[in-house]
């Protein structure tokens, strides 16, 4: 069996042919996924000096990798750790958060029949539709006046709702979670919320895991809402930090330290990239769903 | 189908009944109305136990408040810093229109002050005595802050322009330095026909730029009449004056279409294929820290003129500190303003590399002979402190200004892209900004 | 009214006995508590606050539906939308139908190093918009940028991806590097959970790949092809981001109303017209609810078909 493969690919029969001019498309494709990247990586390794005199998409000068980590983390009494707690903190919180509350919600939707169903979906629907950037005087004065501004909570808050996870979930469970097995659970005498959390979130699982990751990606990079609400700098997350210290060079008497906004950019990508490889394992376990199913 | 609708309509009563309440909380004045103090009073706050807040992005900013804390151990300064230019003047409008949050103090560029001050949202100086400081700043910065016959900040640095140049780029090709803008035309001319990727210097319309080089011209495009009365008139003769001279730099293809503090702009600064900057006297510091393998080429000489021998200069960005009305403790605000600005203030101010706008710092031998080994020793300061006594007097901004900048590129900016007559770009904007004033209640003249 | 047959196409919901009727909702209120305060309740603020106009000079004043009117006559509003519908167009197709084949073909199993892709292809989406814009924006440069040496190492005379002309298909191509990864990923996630025994019945059939891939993986999840394109469609109405970030590098060929959103954005934050930009953000709401309304029906409609 291939390694990462599963129990029964589509229509190839059991033993799976490699495919070189498939792999060699795909190449292509992720060529032009990391080539930015790659000019982010190369950069990280340029001191300040030759940032600008060196070719960008080169090796050159000297290797100033580890120069530019140590200083990114201790510029300005370390506030880079600062700024990468509260992100943390801010992902931990709403990220997590988001994803609880959609795979609740698109479960309930998928699985229940309720009052008020339909509804649901144009409502939330219609307020993801009203743009984003338009509403923010409208909620920086609410939040304002409920005392939420500059407070994690205005960050964490919105994060909160992820209505695109909402969705996802819905179209998942319909066929993830078999309506059979709820039925079983319920004769058996289990309450609603034990099934919930002993079967279906294990069946939920590729949805749940999909959803996490979007939402972790959507609250680490998530800039526009705490520019708005945060004017203490105590709260910046990594993406708002990194925007003053890119804005800093403009500045009279500014010093300019895009290296270090270059190596902090490429530090802010690394735990991304850490929870993928590490939530990607749960979408092996759509082989689960599917065995349960047999 | 009656149930789905009961859902339905708590959810939106729920909202609706939010959103009536909060329109209830219109924004109201802060608590006390202090309108002004003594020089005693305010010498008594700073010996009490307080705290205040405040914004701004300058890199000076820091030591002067370490030093005020040092000096006024009781006073607890919070320093902030929400954003550079626009984001920090959209989440001070934000703090302003809620009616709660915004600092006590805050930093603002001379262009936006106007709108801050006249709409009521900065204290007036004039009763905690801050006329009595005017013979400490120049004219021009001292010209920026005082509108309406109130003061409304302190001035804190100033960029009074002045021609940033290579000098290997000029000694190579056997130029002159231009001290006219015929004469920097024709060095465009000259630089961008002996190697085409070379140019005089980038530009692809900013509006800070092009009012101060109609500022230089002579041009008077905003006139301000008390609070409500507004002029704009680009066909005067220092705009037309300044738009004609750039229509042939833009038109020949003889300035880099390369947005200023771009990638390639620092790559262009540092292998010298933009060989002029017409920029601030704050620049130095900022080639220093970001163009570092340039060391040693660039110098700097007044801009260049329209009549030989007849010195113009103008300002460009700079600013300074204002009380905001909502301040619930403006003595001690007003009291940290003056160190900040003032003498002790300035002095840090200057030594972390800002350009000062207070007559004794510019005038001090020590300013004026310092060597620049950036410069290949040059005394820059000479030229600059030249260039701040030469900034022709008269000029104003709107009390929309940033407004009116914001649309710039859709206006002027057009006749940037295509080419095509500057004049008829300047119209443009002063006809999107009239009518954006007469929506907004005021009375404009300019149509 | 079939809002909600995305889902009930196949395996509905089971009915409930009477009083348990209502245990969904217990399932959903906390989403619709949070969703009702950061979501609803401003959108609610924002067509309160369209229904007055505050003057810098002048105060405010009731002016019921004058700033609906005025942005329906309002040529920049009508550019900024035409602009977005272009882009939507062009773009979302683009976008989609490579994640879907990039997802199949990382499901196919015959790929070499399947998972080097599946995250190298998702990470730009996890590159923040500043980044994004710093990397794009050197690669754009024609003078001293990869752009530029590319068009003079083989003696191109390419229009600049910046200029007024292309800005627009440069800002697509961000786009579009930015969420393949993203969309490739739903897609993928939904493929996971097609049940094996789909499979086994089209393998006793003999059916080949390309039938494979048509005839059930496809529709199978096309509840996941359905949101995806909805939210692409909504995103691509609300672009925001990259424009406003690109501004800065282009100055001239990005106007202040460029999209839609941006055009809210500006009036509110740079003209403080926070009552006609929430009437222009209505407006948007309105539009992009019917677009993704006819999304969702004619994705449903082929279930019917199927």
């Amino acid at each position: 069996m291939p390694r990462g493969g599963r129990l029964a690919p589509a229509g190839t029969g059991p033993t799976t042919r490699k495919s070189v001019w498939l792999t060699i498309i795909m190449a292509l494709l992720a060529g032009y996924a990391l080539l930015p990247l790659f000019w982010l990586v190369v950069n990280s390794t340029k001191t300040q000096r030759d940032l600008f005199s060196t070719f960008g998409l080169w090796f050159s000068g000297d290797f100033a990798l580890w120069d530019n980590i140590v200083q990114t983390l201790t510029y300005d009494d370390g506030v880079f750790l600062r700024w990468f707690g509260n992100t943390l903190l801010y992902v931990v919180v709403g990220a997590g958060g988001a994803t609880f509350l959609a795979t609740l919600g698109g479960y309930a939707l998928a699985k229940f029949d309720f009052p008020g169903k339909r509804a649901v979906f144009a409502v939330v629907l219609g307020a993801v539709a009203v743009p984003g950037a338009a509403l923010a005087v409208p909620t920086f004065l609410m939040f304002s006046q409920m005392g939420l501004t500059n407070t994690p909570w205005s960050i964490i808050l919105p994060s909160l709702i992820s209505p695109f996870g909402l969705f996802l979930v819905w179209a998942f469970a319909v066929d993830a979670v078999p309506t059979e097995i709820l039925e079983a659970a319920r004769i058996d005498g289990a309450g609603e919320f034990r099934t919930f959390f002993t079967i279906s979130a294990r069946l939920l699982a590729p949805g749940f895991v999909t959803v996490l990751l979007f939402t972790i990606v959507a609250t680490w990079n998530n800039y526009f809402l705490p520019l708005i609400m945060l004017s203490e700098s105590t709260w910046y997350p990594l993406t708002v930090g990194l925007n003053a210290w890119n804005a800093q060079a403009a500045t009279a008497g500014g010093e300019a330290i895009y290296n270090l906004v270059i190596t902090g950019s490429l530090l802010t990508i690394v735990p991304i990239i850490v929870a993928f490889l590490f939530l990607q394992r749960y979408w092996q376990s759509g082989l689960a769903a599917g065995s349960v199913k047999q | 189908m009656r149930k789905h609708s009961i859902i339905r309509w708590t959810g939106v009563a729920m909202a609706a009944a939010l959103a009536t309440s909060l329109a209830a909380c219109a924004p109201s004045g802060s608590a006390e109305d202090v309108t002004g103090a003594t020089a005693d009073e305010i010498a008594a706050a700073l010996q009490e136990e307080s705290s205040i807040t405040v914004w701004g992005w300058a890199p000076q900013l820091e030591p002067i408040v370490e030093a005020f804390e040092e000096k006024y151990p009781k006073i607890d300064v919070k320093l902030e810093n929400v954003g550079t230019g626009n984001d920090h003047y959209t989440k001070l409008q934000n703090a302003i229109k809620a009616g709660t949050g915004a600092p006590d103090v805050a930093q603002v560029e001379y262009y936006a002050l106007p709108q801050f001050a006249l709409s009521g949202a900065f204290a007036d100086l004039t009763g905690f005595g801050a006329g009595e400081l005017e013979d400490q700043f120049t004219p021009s910065t001292w010209g920026s802050v005082s509108l309406n016959d109130g003061i409304y900040a302190l001035p804190q640095d100033s960029g009074p322009m002045a021609m940033f140049y290579r000098e290997d780029v000029f000694t190579n090709l056997g130029l002159e330095i231009p001290t006219t803008w015929d004469e920097y035309i024709a060095a465009g001319k000259a630089i961008h026909a002996a190697n085409p990727d070379a140019y005089i210097t980038n530009d692809v319309g900013d509006a800070g730029f092009t009012t101060s080089m109609i500022w230089q011209a002579g041009g008077n495009p905003y006139v301000v009449d008390g609070t409500t009365d507004v002029t704009v008139d680009f066909a005067d003769e220092g705009s037309t004056k300044w738009a004609d001279t750039w229509n042939q730099l833009v038109q020949e293809d003889l300035v880099a279409p390369i947005s200023s503090w771009s990638d390639e702009w620092y790559q262009g600064l540092t292998d010298g294929s933009i060989a002029t900057l017409v920029i601030g006297a704050w620049m130095p510091g900022n080639l220093e820290s970001g163009v570092p393998d340039a060391a040693g080429t660039w110098r700097v000489a007044p801009m260049p003129t329209y009549e030989e021998g007849v010195a113009a200069a103008a300002e460009n960005g700079g600013g300074g500190d204002a009380v905001l009305e909502q301040s619930e403790n403006k003595l001690v605000a007003y009291g940290f303003l003056e160190f900040l600005n003032g003498e002790e203030g300035a002095a840090i101010h200057a030594a972390n590399g800002g350009f000062p706008s207070t007559v004794a710092d510019l005038e001090s031998d020590e300013f004026l002979n310092y060597e620049s080994d950036y410069f290949g020793g040059q005394k820059i300061n000479e030229v600059l402190v030249q260039a701040a006594k030469d900034v022709v007097p008269g000029w104003s901004y709107l009390p929309f200004q940033t407004y009116a900048n914001s649309i710039y590129g859709d206006t002027v900016g057009q006749a940037y892209a295509s080419k095509s007559d500057l004049n008829e770009g300047l119209a443009a904007w002063q006809e999107a900004t009239v009518k954006y004033g007469v929506e907004q209640g005021f009375t404009v003249n300019g149509e | 009214m079939t809002t909600t047959s995305i889902v009930t196409a196949r395996r509905g919901p089971f009915m409930r006995r009477g009083g348990a009727r209502w245990t969904g909702w217990l399932f959903l209120a906390p989403f619709m508590i949070v969703f009702l305060l950061v979501l609803v309740a401003p959108v609610v603020y924002s067509i309160y606050l369209s229904l007055f106009r505050e003057q810098l000079i002048g105060g405010t004043s009731f002016v019921g539906l004058e700033n609906y009117a005025l942005a329906l006559g309002d040529p920049k509003f009508w550019d900024s939308l035409g602009r977005v519908v272009i882009f939507l167009l062009v773009q979302v197709p683009i976008m989609l139908v490579i994640a879907l084949a990039a997802s199949l073909a990382i499901d196919s199993a015959r790929l070499h190093l399947s998972s080097f892709f599946r995250i190298a292809i998702f990470l730009p989406y996890a590159v923040p918009a500043v980044v994004a814009t710093l990397m794009w924006g050197f690669m754009y440069g024609t003078r001293f940028g990869l752009f530029g040496n590319i068009t003079d190492a083989f003696g191109l005379d390419l229009p600049a991806p910046l200029s007024s002309n292309w800005v627009l298909a440069s800002i697509g191509n961000i786009v579009t590097w930015e969420f393949v990864g993203y969309n490739m990923l739903i897609f993928y996630a939904a493929l996971r959970v097609i049940p094996t025994d789909l499979y086994e019945a089209a393998s006793l059939d003999g059916a080949g790949a390309f039938r494979t891939v048509w005839s059930i993986k496809i529709p199978a999840i096309r509840g996941a092809i359905v949101i995806a394109a909805i939210f692409s469609v909504i995103g691509s109405f609300q672009l925001f981001n990259e424009p406003n970030i690109l501004k800065t590098l282009a100055p001239n060929a990005i106007s202040t109303y460029f999209t839609p959103n941006m055009y809210a954005y500006n009036l509110s934050f740079s003209g403080q017209q926070f009552n006609y930009s929430a009437a222009i953000a209505i407006i948007m709401g309105l539009i992009t609810v019917v677009i993704a309304y006819v999304v969702q029906l004619s994705g449903s409609r082929k279930v019917g078909r199927a």
